[in-house]
């Protein structure tokens, strides 16, 4: 351990009498940022030569991002259990036997819930529900099942304060699918977060639809290209926290985020920022992200002590770590202006062109760097298109065209985001506000989830304009508690403080209606 | 040699104009003059006065002499059309304003590009696979047949599903030929009662009616529309009597009926004058469409 300097020591202590004497904190987000000042007091990770001067400063200057996962990760950033497998062997340490029936089930998930880690302390996989819950469906009526399932989703929005909480649903349609679909539409809860693994050939139009239907009223659930994230990561995976593509039975060990348009500031031309500049970034925050990794798998003890490794609901080789990026469109623009051209990413081809052509220095930058610890995905990091943070400024999430400059046709807008999806099985995704005359023809949504699948399209979104339940960047807020907190007064969810911040800085509530 | 339709606008991704994602394909000239018409600057055929010239803040239209170039044009409006001189347009040059169509004393547009079915279909193609079909509006589509025929026909090849979206004008019993590559008809009904049809549109009825009944008979009938308008058309009557007498042919395929409340917003001056239906009395409107088996939406 390397020591601090008294000025920090009293820094952080100043920021623990703030977070005690919030008025606008509830008691659990003050247990949170405790635990994130005293981790704040640590310096055990060995760093890379160079990284100060890209992570600790001012925000303008700031090249890469760990999004203030701590100095000393004592958990994986996001973990994904094996929720069948509990179905099956119950768990010694919760004292669960298997369950036998519909209600001890839910009620055993529901407990699982409470003891699944990550980086928020609130699980942010909580199970493909469909095919968890639909076999001890037999010989329930619907009108108690579906009782059971809102019961359920209630409990799950109001103790798991954090809509980072993802749930999935799909491929296959069922009984249990349809209810959670319903029953989703009519609570209009931010959590669960919610993705449909969506194939048409497998899920079939009425699941589609009824997906549709479902996200008009909620903002949920998303579509993910069920075919793409299999052909990378096997039948074996989940969508989780956000939009993010991972091994069941393990996670992600840790996220950060390369800030593409601050590195771009850094160059004189196109060739430097390709050949010097990007590459110097990209191979510290590599070594940064092993260095993390190595902490919590050789010394923070988790795989040892955890009762979700022990039991085998999750295992050190199913993990991965996330390369992130953000800041693509704002990237190629400075890029461009440096080259004397004015030409705008999303609609200029050159620009378009050149964002594809950083997008393939990353990734072969990633498939030649060998993160051993990474088993859950070949030794090799995954990508990931980052939907950045709420005090980002002048940042477009990932490779999305910006807010405000999104092309006039909804055609040209597919067309343009469809170039990056590929890049990144650890997610990304796109955000469509739709006009509320389609509630008339939810086929005009499939339809184009649908075309977006086969023309490259990963994961899209989409909700009503006029709705309550948003989608912020990533994440789900409802409107009518970003009201309750801008007065001042403390609400239930975590996020809906992120949703704040971002709808004050990156525009979210001005999104071009479709 | 290819027909050249006048083609008033394209719209990629429509979710208005039928089932699904389809382009939206909306043809010049209309031979109704509905009062509460949305989209008044559709009916004419442009006869080249150059009012729009003047007041083009871009420079986008020119006036020229002579008539235009109607040489390979299959228009029924076109006859007696003056050919004096004729408006250019630069779509280049233009911000949209619509200046020129609010300035427009004869009902139209200088904005109508001259297009071949195969210059159509370029731009639909751009939308396979989002799109399931296309769909062609106006105006009243039907007065340039030939270029449905044609641009029918391509859009086949592609394996999309091909719409018109008619007045209902048109005898569709008597053309085979169009009908073979039209998988429906969304017809407008103004009116059931023919006196209020004619107020309304300057025409009778009975055509409307009669291709209704043909093709619901033929299961080619996907969508019947009524804008709901206080005081100008009795619309429980009109859905009342539509629904009873198409309501024998449902087996045939599902009839959509949707219901418009009329808004004055896009209609001349002149016309909006009347008032918005109350949302009771659509939902009213809407339970007597159902209760004959229809599926019946509010737009």
């Amino acid at each position: 351990m390397r020591e601090i300097s008294m000025e920090r020591v009293e820094q952080i202590r100043q920021n623990i009498y703030d977070t005690i004497t919030s008025v606008t904190m509830t008691h659990e987000q003050k247990l949170t940022s405790m635990c994130c000042h005293a981790d704040s007091l640590m310096e055990v990770i060995d760093l890379p030569e160079g990284l100060d001067e890209l992570l600790n400063v001012p925000i303008p200057q700031k090249c890469i991002c760990d999004l203030n996962e701590g100095h000393a990760p004592m958990r994986p950033r996001y973990i994904v259990p094996d929720y069948a497998k509990f179905m099956k062997q119950g768990s010694k340490f919760l004292q669960l036997d298997p369950p036998q029936d519909l209600w001890e089930a839910l009620n055993s998930l529901l407990i699982l819930y409470k003891h699944v880690p990550s980086v928020t302390n609130y699980p942010v996989f909580i199970g493909n529900l469909d095919e968890l819950i639909d076999p001890f469906l037999e010989g329930v009526d619907d009108a108690t099942a579906y009782k059971a399932i809102k019961l359920f989703l209630t409990h799950i929005d109001r103790t798991i304060v954090d809509s980072f909480c993802h749930a999935n649903i799909g491929p296959k349609p069922t009984r249990a699918g349809f209810l959670l679909l319903k029953a989703e539409a009519e609570l209009e809860n931010a959590t669960p977060n919610l993705t449909m693994r969506y194939d048409p050939e497998i899920s079939g139009d009425e699941m589609g639809l009824a997906g549709v239907e479902c996200a008009l009223h909620s903002a949920k659930p998303s579509f993910a290209n069920h075919k793409m994230f299999t052909s990378e990561l096997g039948e074996g995976y989940a969508i989780a926290s956000c939009y993010n593509g991972l091994p069941i039975g393990g996670g992600s060990f840790t996220l950060s985020r390369l800030l593409l348009n601050h590195i771009a500031d850094r160059a004189d031309s196109v060739e430097q920022f390709k050949n010097e500049t990007l590459p110097y970034v990209m191979d510290i925050m590599a070594r940064y992200m092993d260095a993390r990794i190595k902490f919590m798998v050789e010394e923070s003890n988790f795989f040892e002590y955890n009762f979700l490794a022990k039991e085998g609901l999750i295992s050190v080789d199913r993990f991965s770590a996330m390369f992130g990026m953000v800041g693509m469109a704002e990237c190629v623009n400075t890029l461009m202006q440096k080259e004397g051209k004015t030409g705008r990413f999303g609609h200029d081809e050159e620009a378009t062109q050149l964002a594809v052509e950083i997008m393939d220095i990353i990734d072969e930058f990633n498939k030649n760097h060998v993160s051993p610890y990474c088993k859950g995905s070949g030794e090799r990091f995954m990508l990931h298109a980052q939907v950045g943070l709420a005090d980002d400024i002048e940042t477009s999430p990932g490779t999305r065209i910006p807010i405000g400059e999104e092309p006039a046709e909804l055609i040209d807008h597919l067309r343009v985001l469809e170039k990056f999806h590929k890049y990144f099985p650890s997610g990304t995704g796109d955000i469509f506000p739709i006009d509320i005359t389609i509630h008339n023809n939810p086929e005009y949504v499939l339809d184009i989830v649908k075309g977006s699948f086969q023309g490259g399209g990963r994961y899209l979104s989409f909700y009503r304009s006029d709705s309550d339940v948003i989608r912020v960047t990533g994440y789900l807020v409802k409107r009518s508690e970003l009201e309750k907190l801008k007065a001042g007064n403390a609400v239930l969810q975590n996020t809906t403080g992120l949703g704040l911040g971002a709808s004050r800085n990156c525009k979210i509530l001005d999104r071009k209606v479709r | 040699m290819a027909v050249v339709a006048m083609v008033n606008k394209i719209i990629p991704f429509s979710s208005v104009d039928g089932p699904g994602n389809r382009t939206a394909i909306f043809l010049q000239g209309c031979n109704f003059d509905c009062q509460y018409c949305h989209n008044p600057e559709t009916i004419h055929l442009c006869v080249g006065c150059g009012a729009c010239v003047d007041v083009c803040p871009t420079g986008a239209l020119q006036l020229r002499d002579g008539a235009a170039d109607y040489s390979r044009v299959m228009h029924k409006d076109l006859e007696g059309l003056p050919q004096v001189s004729h408006v250019v347009y630069d779509p280049g040059k233009c911000v949209n304003c619509d200046s020129c169509i609010q300035t427009c004393p004869h009902g139209s547009s200088p904005k109508i590009r001259f297009m071949t079915a195969e210059e159509v279909m370029v731009q639909v193609r751009r939308q396979i696979p989002y799109i399931r079909g296309i769909t062609v509006s106006g105006g009243e589509c039907t007065r340039q047949r030939e270029f449905l025929l044609e641009l029918f026909t391509l859009a086949k090849a592609e394996k999309l599903t091909c719409l018109l979206d008619s007045n209902g004008s048109y005898d569709f019993s008597q053309d085979p030929e169009l009908m073979a590559v039209t998988d429906g008809v969304m017809l407008d009904i103004k009116a059931w009662d023919s006196k209020e049809h004619h107020q309304v549109t300057g025409r009778e009825n009975e055509a409307v009616l009669h291709n209704a009944r043909h093709l619901a008979s033929i299961g080619k009938l996907p969508e019947i529309r009524t804008v709901v308008v206080p005081g100008l058309v009795d619309a429980e009557k009109t859905v009342t009597n539509m629904t009873r007498m198409l309501a024998p042919y449902l087996g045939q395929g599902d009839i959509r009926y949707k219901l418009i409340q009329y808004r004055p917003l896009g209609v001349r001056p002149e016309y909006a004058v009347y008032s918005m239906p109350e949302e009771d009395f659509m939902e009213y409107l809407k339970q007597l469409a159902v209760s004959q088996g229809f599926t019946a939406v509010i737009a």
